[in-house]
């Protein structure tokens, strides 16, 4: 992906401004203004220019299947993804992966599927197929908690719609950037908000009491998260000759979470295709009506 | 055929006289469109419900994955869930800008207050309705917005010892907010529209009966100060409703999420509570007024009457006339009123801390004081500002509409039977 950040950039501009026109009018207000726009910890989340930002924006298919190799190669050691099944990887909208190649990827997917009763009355775990869901390590919360130390890595299925960046700003600032938001079609906050705990990771500013076994993260609220840093600087993940991308921390990062979006709203793509095609046809529609009630009209004084 | 039908059960008949022929002013603008719209949004929410609960299951074990499952495998269940969702919201955001029509030009007036009481009561029931089908995704904001919410009723302790208590247990299905609270607010989730689409039955009748109001507030005098609704009302109907409609496809096709709240999207879970407990934006003034108010039983009455206190301002407002239009004092409290409103309604979605319950107290007080104080005093010291003789003289100006016959009181003959 090319993380050009012109759009951010802008935005950031347009929120300074006004961060610094609140300053000048109003000191009290300021406090919360300059505070504006954050996610869950004291740091500003960036908002980044995805493939699949605003109304027009649709999965770049090489990312996703990217991201996905992020996931299996990284986040499914700890993180599972019940509620997507592999089928959903061969189906357009999606990463669009060879059916025969999940095929093979569902068969010899470490976390098996829960089978059974058999003939003799017996569970058994047998290989995945098409139609069984993506399993993380984890037969249930309780034995996740106690290979990861008390902590329970969430199912990924929904995670960039269950997060977002909280929109903390002053309140002449608040509604205008709603407004904005609207008429942009932001929908992304939740992948904001992922990329930016994917890459936040930090050595803990002197004098901070990180607890034992947590790790220092700048956006997570607290600061403090029990995940250790998945992806590390240079790229964890190396990308095949013609993936269309490097692999670096950032990249990683990105691709996972346009990755983790689809698997959450795997439907997007259709939505947005169908919302050009509604919006003109009402467009239109309601345009072909008010000529009608004008002449209509025209046939009384009003 | 319609003479055949009409002999046995005029309904042809009554369907020509009430929603062809029917008499409407000439001057209505836009802003009464919203009724038709508010009838497209009932009806769509319980087309799109009736879907919805073929396929979802009403308990605590599968409703969130029921949800996901009509989202992911359940041909075009995305479209049908992001409607139904966004639905109550277009559904509120249309409601609200009927009301405050209503009450900038002064519909509620006699001999309109029935037909306002009853929309008062259609009112209270679409937020039962969305209290309730808010809970139904079993979401984490759904849990904890039905916990926050029911527990309200305890406060009642405070006046009979036990019976808040015997309330919130009655509410629940037992100790705590369960899957039996889901199962029976799922139940009524599916009866409330209904009883809804009764009360916008009887609210359409007592609107035929009455007639509309319109921009002057003028009544119906004359036959040149009134259309039949087809075509003129209709059509200018049509156009409000399908640009209503965009702003409606906008909302689910590109931000289905954005009305909701993103911890809905994690199952519900009664050991984790979330940081910041909000209810849905409509909700949101309600919910200032709610938390203003230092008391819990205080903040519950408030909360209560704040609705209530719509029923009686038909007898609250004693101008002379109706529409604000000619209501030089007036006009500004309204818009004073619906700031105050738009304020709480920021201020709910705040924590209540600090110099937000500061604000969302002078707002509350503002709410009440608008309808107790600013309404009775200023209708009756208020000089209305010269009014149009007609419906026809606004439109036509007084030379024309002189010539139009108009200010020849014809007596008011708004409904068919009348005229």
């Amino acid at each position: 992906m090319n993380m050009s950040h012109s759009k951010s950039a802008l935005l950031r501009q347009f929120a300074s401004a006004l961060a610094a026109v609140s300053f000048m009018a109003a000191p009290v207000m300021a406090a919360e203004g300059e505070e504006g726009a954050h996610g869950g910890g004291s740091h500003h989340i960036e908002r980044q220019d995805w493939s699949y930002s605003g109304i027009a924006g649709q999965f770049d298919r090489p990312q996703l299947r990217r991201g996905f190799q992020v996931y299996k190669d990284v986040c499914s050691s700890c993180h599972g993804l019940n509620r997507v099944k592999f089928r959903n990887l061969v189906q357009p909208g999606g990463p669009e992966f060879d059916e025969e190649a999940v095929k093979a990827l569902a068969a010899e997917w470490p976390n098996q599927i829960m089978d059974g009763p058999n003939d003799e009355g017996e569970m058994f775990e047998r290989p995945a197929k098409l139609s069984d869901p993506i399993r993380g390590p984890y037969k249930n919360e309780k034995e996740a908690r106690a290979a990861q130390n008390g902590a329970f890595p969430p199912d990924l299925s929904l995670i960039t719609r269950a997060r977002g960046v909280h929109n903390d700003a002053a309140w002449y600032i608040h509604v205008p950037m709603m407004l904005m938001d609207v008429i942009t079609g932001y929908a992304e906050g939740g992948s904001d908000y992922l990329y930016a705990i994917l890459t936040g990771y930090e050595e803990p500013p002197e004098g901070f009491h990180l607890a034992e076994g947590m790790n220092y993260n700048k956006y997570f609220e607290g600061n403090q998260i029990a995940m250790v840093q998945p992806l590390p600087e240079g790229g964890a993940v190396e990308y095949e000759e013609n993936a269309g991308a490097k692999a670096s921390l950032s990249q990683n990062a990105a691709d996972v979470t346009a990755f983790l979006a689809w698997a959450a709203d795997p439907s997007m793509d259709q939505r947005k295709q169908l919302g050009w095609t509604a919006l003109i046809y009402l467009a239109i529609t309601t345009l072909l009506l008010w000529l009608a009630k004008k002449r209509i009209w025209a046939r009384v004084k009003h | 055929m319609a003479k055949w039908w009409d002999e046995r059960l005029p309904l042809p008949r009554m369907m020509h006289d009430q929603f062809i022929d029917f008499p409407t002013p000439r001057n209505l603008n836009y802003l009464w469109t919203f009724g038709g719209i508010l009838t497209f949004c009932l009806v769509a929410q319980i087309v799109t419900g009736i879907v919805l609960a073929m396929h979802y299951q009403p308990s605590a074990a599968e409703a969130f994955n029921s949800l996901d499952h009509i989202r992911r495998d359940v041909n075009y269940g995305w479209l049908i869930q992001a409607m139904h969702a966004v639905g109550a919201s277009m559904f509120f955001i249309a409601v609200y800008i009927h009301i405050f029509r209503g009450l900038y030009y002064g519909s509620y007036r006699a001999p309109r207050e029935i037909l306002w009481i009853l929309g008062v009561f259609i009112f209270l029931a679409m937020m039962a309705t969305a209290f309730m089908g808010y809970a139904l995704p079993w979401g984490q904001m759904s849990f904890w917005g039905v916990t926050v919410i029911t527990n309200l009723f305890s406060s009642l302790d405070q006046v009979i010892p036990g019976l808040g208590t015997a309330i919130v247990q009655w509410l629940w299905g037992g100790y705590s907010v369960s899957g039996t609270t889901l199962n029976r607010f799922f139940s009524l989730h599916y009866l409330l529209p209904f009883v809804i689409f009764g009360l916008v039955i009887l609210h359409i009748w007592a609107l035929h009966v009455a007639g509309q109001n319109n921009p002057t507030g003028i009544e119906i005098k004359t036959k040149s100060d009134s259309l039949p609704m087809y075509p003129y009302a209709v059509a200018k109907d049509a156009v409000g409703l399908f640009a209503f409609v965009i702003l409606f496809a906008w909302f689910v096709l590109f931000l289905p999420d954005y009305l909701g709240h993103p911890d809905n999207f994690t199952e519900a879970n009664p050991l984790v509570t979330p940081p910041h407990i909000v209810p849905e934006w409509y909700f949101l003034p309600f919910y200032a007024i709610l938390r203003a108010i230092p008391d819990k039983l205080g903040g519950v009455i408030a909360m209560f009457a704040s609705i209530a206190i719509l029923a009686f301002i038909p007898w609250l407002d004693r101008s002379p006339v109706r529409s604000a239009k000619y209501r030089p004092i007036y006009k500004w409290f309204f818009w004073l009123f619906l700031i105050s409103c738009l304020a709480l309604g920021y201020l709910g979605s705040k924590p209540a801390e600090g110099v937000y319950v500061f604000w969302a107290r002078i707002f509350t007080l503002y709410y009440f004081a608008h309808f107790l104080i600013v309404m009775p005093i200023v209708s009756s010291i208020e000089t209305p500002t010269k009014t149009p003789r007609s419906i026809t003289e606004a439109v036509l100006g007084e030379d024309e509409a002189a010539g139009a016959g108009a200010g020849v009181p014809a007596g008011a003959a708004a409904a068919p039977e009348h005229r």
